[in-house]
């Protein structure tokens, strides 16, 4: 059936790309404005193709569920932005910022899009830059960097705590600046339902008006999603509310293959879980582990405030474990570290799963002023969230879901296996392998938005397509899909919100499918999520009212694509027998405790083709010619 | 911790026989350190449970960047902390208090339902001239165009923004002053901003008054509602790149955005 | 300039220009009451010959009051200006917020509330000054054109008077308070360093206006000022404080 073929282009690692971009096909542009294409989601990612594909001439629409395109949730990325630009004059290249992000990833990604990303990430500061970002600023004028977890150089660049919203801020004001042009239409408060195909090519989409409940249906030439991650599954997490699989899970049903869904990111640094109803847990920034020492007594049970506790009875097991990256240790490294300790009794805060992040030897060092300065912002967020004063005490912090590296599969075009589909973005699975490193996810992001998608996406519409109406009867038939859909979540008829389910089966997959997992535990999990899903469909409760403004309805939906999507995952982790970045297996670990790849079975992604409870997967493997597989060593 | 609430119920804003009203509940065993929209969260599951329409409201990112929701809490916009309504924890009122919560009150922001609201109209301000017209391609080297870590400060405190609308919705004049004027100090302090430096702030103060905006009359409680403390300099900022461009001679009207 | 006068804020900035207009005035007017302070003079009041001296200015070039005349244009179109402007923000502005819910007054300052009360009363007291100064309209105390200094003296030997006159420099002072900041945010002359201190000099030349002008009237009616000699008043035949002035408040 589909192709399952990852198309990269011939020729050595650095002029792969140059040489795809040469040879692409493309379209006059006296004939761009008569093509369509559709983006779904507003974030770095599609906000960047929309008002690309626009700006060269394309006709595009663009949805989000959100009240406004500003609003995606890449708007929460705090730290910065990598770029291989090497101000700082340390011998920073190309190959560096391609080989961390693929040792970063545990060996896991494709060398060829990981090239491609560290190629790019130079231009998109550029072209951030152009658009307004205020970029910090040493005082010459010149652009400042800092370093991140898991690298040994300074190449990220930041404004403040709030890099994300910058940058977002930029794609946002190029993509309204398309609206004003007239080559972009925006459909806020709109939700992807399902993709159209017609004679196997995705032609268009169904959305559902979520302020009259319409459904509506959208023709395009090509269909691409940027709709993010799926972090949600657990429920609690650092993702917005509204973030959701929906939009990747219905075009995965359509028979767009999803890679790696097991490989999912538990973020280091968020501030603890204080109460069962909390919706949602705070990331705070990386970058505060450049400063800030994490420890935790050396004592279970120690319950003297923190400052009393002497330098000889702190464990700081980071920096004991791992001498040279210490607190930079990368993410995953982290956040089990984190973990370990904590299951060894030896967690700090109320519920005993929190660590120490200390600035008070960076205070003693550098000034407050100096601290101040770099993290003044961080500081009064986590005050204001805990009412406690990191320049007094020291914070307190717990690893939370946070990203999302698989996703939908796509090839080195950024298409999925139904042509005219595309996937960029959080959405896809491509260039962070099983780990993403700091600062990563933003580059990546815009490396697709900017400068990836809108010449693929070009290639694929100066092919010839029949114009497609959408009284065809291939949209008959999938919207009457979406519409009996919801019809079935409105008839359940029950008395519990979708939230209180979303809750359930968030804790499930947590325990079992989350920082850690076993054989054992997920078969567990798959069993306990199949159950909670019967409940669902037997117990849920939705306002009455499909055709009107309904946010439990809205809710519903996505959590009803979460069970699905959450028993893909627990497949996925079940089959993939070693431990890689975000996957830890503890069958598979070595005996201090690290995670232990099987690089002769598992050098391998894995696309998994929809067969409802009995998924099938394939395989693409990975060959690495730049690199050597090595252990991924942070000692 | 327990409370009285007094929830703004409105089926539909555009309706205008449906007026909408107050409707009171109580709500009981709130963790102090829930957030205002947790305690929304919980109060939605119960009525859930008591199979009765739950409560409309926007909220997304809930840690305060996205700027999605807008209550009105107690007469203020986002509540008393002078943060986003997620960020305002319960420990914030007095157990057993009354809270009146309403949507954002404007003209230009009609009432979805409940507590939602519809803010296009600052999305429309922006397409109006709040961008730098670059389209994607090869952008020259950001070092060659220096910006001194002053300038870049000044712009960055504006450029926070989220968009919230609390400063209209708390204007007595439902003025959108301090969401263009942060947009135009932002843009305009920069280097690369200034091609465009009159045409925007042209651009925008048109269409914030074709949205039927109100004026500014220097009271400054939008900068004391704005959770990301933008100052009402950067009024002042706009209200002078605005009397600039238009008595400078050759102003050029604000149809300077085309496309390659 | 008319497009100018269209958008919201272009029209503010014209009626912070008018108000400034308005306040350049306040502060020679006031300057020229304190000549009434030299008192009633051995020959001519001091205060009657800085009157005589305004309307003859620039002649001969120009023609007689020109210069008066002039400033009485420029002055009452500066305060339509200045009125129709505000009333038709302020009608934008109303229609900007719905009906019945008012905002909560989180932190604005009394007097910034309260500029279109204060507006009103102001422009009430302005017509009621003209009449008895100007246009010597209000005979309740003895008046007599071109005698200021008597004409003053008189008047504010009443305690009414000085209690309409010293209200409504509170008023004034109320709305210039909020109004001369107010103006240099409008125009933007102002910027975060200069702002507390924009704050602070609207205070302090609100306070040295009060002073200024309530200086007069309470000298009068305390009899520091002694009252005016029957000679001045007969040979002094012009009153130009009062005429341009619209008289010492």
């Amino acid at each position: 059936m589909t192709v399952f073929d990852s198309n990269i282009p011939p020729g050595p690692l650095p002029e792969k790309w140059q040489n795809w971009l040469d040879t692409h096909k493309l379209v006059g542009p006296r004939n761009r404005a008569g093509k369509n294409v559709i983006v779904i989601g507003t974030g770095l990612a599609g906000s960047s193709c929309a008002a690309s594909l626009g700006a060269q001439g394309f006709k595009v629409k663009s949805f989000c569920f959100q009240d406004t395109p500003r609003r995606a949730h890449s708007i929460a990325a705090q730290g910065g932005i990598n770029a291989a630009k090497d101000y700082a004059n340390e011998g920073d290249s190309i190959h560096r910022l391609f080989y961390d992000t693929i040792k970063g990833g545990d060996f896991r990604s494709r060398e060829a899009n990981v090239w491609r990303l560290a190629q790019l990430s130079a231009n998109i500061i550029d072209q951030a830059v152009a658009q307004g970002v205020p970029f910090n600023r040493e005082y010459s004028g010149a652009l400042a960097t800092r370093s991140f977890g898991g690298v040994l150089v300074q190449r990220t660049f930041y404004t403040r705590g709030q890099t994300g919203q910058q940058l977002l801020l930029g794609a946002y004001s190029a993509l309204e600046h398309q609206v004003r042009a007239g080559n972009v239409q925006v459909f806020n408060r709109h939700e992807m339902q399902d993709v159209v195909l017609v004679d196997g090519e995705a032609r268009g989409v169904i959305v559902r008006n979520l302020i009259t409940g319409d459904i509506e249906r959208h023709a395009a030439d090509a269909v691409v999603l940027a709709s993010g991650g799926y972090t949600n599954v657990y429920y609690l997490s650092t993702n917005a509310m509204g973030s959701n699989v929906t939009a990747t899970w219905r075009a995965h049903k359509r028979g767009a293959y999803f890679a790696n869904p097991c490989y999912t990111q538990i973020h280091p640094t968020c501030i603890p879980q204080t109460g069962e109803y909390q919706s949602k847990l705070t990331l705070m920034s990386e970058s505060l582990r450049n400063d800030g020492r994490i420890w935790v007594p050396r004592k279970s049970g120690d319950d003297r405030p923190p400052a009393e506790i002497p330098e000889t009875e702190r464990y700081y097991y980071l920096e004991e474990r791992y001498p040279a990256f210490g607190n930079l240790a990368p993410r995953d490294i982290a956040s089990r570290a984190a973990k370990v300790v904590c299951d060894d009794g030896l967690g700090v805060g109320g519920t005993g799963r929190g660590v120490f992040l200390d600035f008070r030897d960076a205070i003693a060092q550098q000034g407050k002023e100096s601290i101040e300065r770099k993290y003044g912002n961080l500081f009064e967020m986590y005050t204001r969230i805990t009412g406690d004063d990191p320049y007094e005490t020291p914070m307190m912090i717990y690893p939370a879901p946070h990203y999302a590296m698989g996703g939908l599969w796509v090839d080195y075009e950024l298409q999925t296996t139904i042509p005219g589909l595309f996937a960029i973005g959080e959405a896809n699975f491509s260039d962070h392998g099983a780990n993403r490193l700091g600062a990563s996810a933003l580059m990546q992001c815009l490396a697709d938005g900017y400068f990836i998608s809108p010449h693929t996406v070009t290639a694929h519409l100066a092919k010839n397509h029949d114009e497609v109406s959408t009284s065809d009867s291939a949209f008959d038939e999938v919207e009457s899909d979406v519409r009996s859909h919801i019809q079935k979540l409105m008839d359940v008829g029950g008395g519990t919100s979708a939230q209180a389910f979303h809750r359930e089966m968030g804790h499930v997959m947590l325990d079992k499918c989350g920082m850690s997992r076993t054989a054992e535990g997920l078969d567990e999990a798959l069993a306990e999520v199949r159950e909670i899903k019967g409940e669902f469909w037997n117990d849920l409760r939705v306002d009455p009212g499909d055709e009107e403004f309904n946010q439990s309805l809205e809710y519903a939906n996505r959590v009803s694509d979460f069970f699905e999507l959450a028993e893909l995952m627990i497949h996925d982790a079940r089959r993939r027998e070693e431990s890689c970045g975000g996957h830890f297996r503890e069958e598979h670990q070595t005996e201090d405790g690290e995670a232990l790849r099987d690089d002769e079975h598992f050098a391998k992604t894995t696309a998994w083709e929809y067969g409802g409870d009995d998924p099938v997967p394939h395989d693409e493997a990975l060959t690495f010619e730049e690199v050597q597989l090595a252990t991924r060593s942070y000692k | 911790m327990n409370f009285t609430l007094e929830i703004w119920r409105q089926f539909d804003g555009t309706d205008e026989t449906e007026a909408g009203r107050f409707e009171t509940f109580k709500v009981t065993d709130i963790n102090p350190d829930a957030s205002f929209l947790e305690m929304l969260d919980q109060l939605n599951e119960r009525l859930s449970h008591e199979k009765k329409r739950t409560i409309a409201f926007d909220s997304d990112c809930r840690e305060g960047i996205c700027g999605a929701c807008s209550l009105v809490i107690d007469g203020t916009p986002h509540g008393p902390q002078q943060v986003t309504s997620c960020q305002t924890y319960m420990r914030d009122f007095i157990d057993g208090q009354t809270i009146k919560v309403e949507p954002y009150r404007a003209n230009t922001f009609p009432v979805i339902r409940d507590l939602a609201v519809d803010r296009g109209a600052l999305d429309r301000v922006i397409q109006a001239g709040g961008y730098i017209s670059t389209t994607t391609g090869p952008q020259p080297e950001p070092n060659s165009m220096p910006v001194s870590p002053e300038i870049q400060e000044k712009a960055m405190d504006a450029a926070i923004c989220i968009g919230c609308g609390a400063c209209v919705a708390a204007c007595p004049n439902g003025a959108a002053m301090l969401f263009t004027g942060a947009k135009v100090t932002h843009l305009n302090l920069l280097p690369q901003g200034q091609p465009e430096r009159e045409s925007r702030v042209i651009g925008m103060v048109e269409q914030m008054d074709a949205e039927g905006f109100g004026g500014c009359t220097n009271y400054g409680e939008c900068s004391r509602v704005c959770p990301q403390e933008i100052s009402i300099d950067v009024i002042g900022m706009l209200n002078r790149e605005y009397r600039k461009a238009k008595t400078k001679k050759k102003s050029k009207p604000e149809k300077a955005m085309t496309t390659q | 300039m008319i497009a100018f006068w269209r958008s919201s804020v272009g029209k503010k900035n014209i009626v912070a220009v008018t108000g400034a207009i308005l306040i350049g005035y306040l502060i020679l007017h006031m300057l020229g009451n304190l000549n009434s302070a030299f008192g009633p003079g051995a020959d001519e009041a001091r205060v009657d010959w800085y009157a005589h001296w305004l309307r003859d200015f620039g002649e001969p070039l120009l023609p007689h009051a020109f210069v008066l005349w002039a400033v009485r244009v420029i002055l009452l179109s500066a305060l339509v200006i200045h009125i129709t402007g505000i009333v038709q923000l302020t009608k934008r502005n109303r229609a900007a917020r719905p009906a019945n819910f008012p905002a909560k007054r989180i932190g604005r300052s009394f007097e910034s509330m309260a500029m279109l009360g204060t507006g009103v009363l102001v422009l009430a007291f302005i017509i009621f000054h003209i009449l008895q100064f100007t246009t010597l309209s209000i005979h309740v105390t003895p008046v007599e054109e071109g005698a200021v200094y008597s004409n003053l003296y008189y008047a504010f030997q009443k305690w009414y008077f000085l209690v309409i006159y010293v209200a409504a420099l509170l008023l004034i002072g109320m709305h210039l308070r909020h109004g001369v900041w107010s103006l240099f945010q409008t125009l933007g002359f102002d910027n975060p360093n200069r702002n507390p201190k924009l704050r602070h000099g609207s205070t302090v030349f609100v306070l040295v206006l009060i002073v200024g002008f309530g200086a007069i009237p309470v000298l009068f009616f305390t009899d520091v000022l002694d009252p005016p000699n029957a000679a001045a008043v007969i040979t002094s035949s012009i009153g130009a404080v009062g005429s341009l002035t619209g008289g010492v408040a």
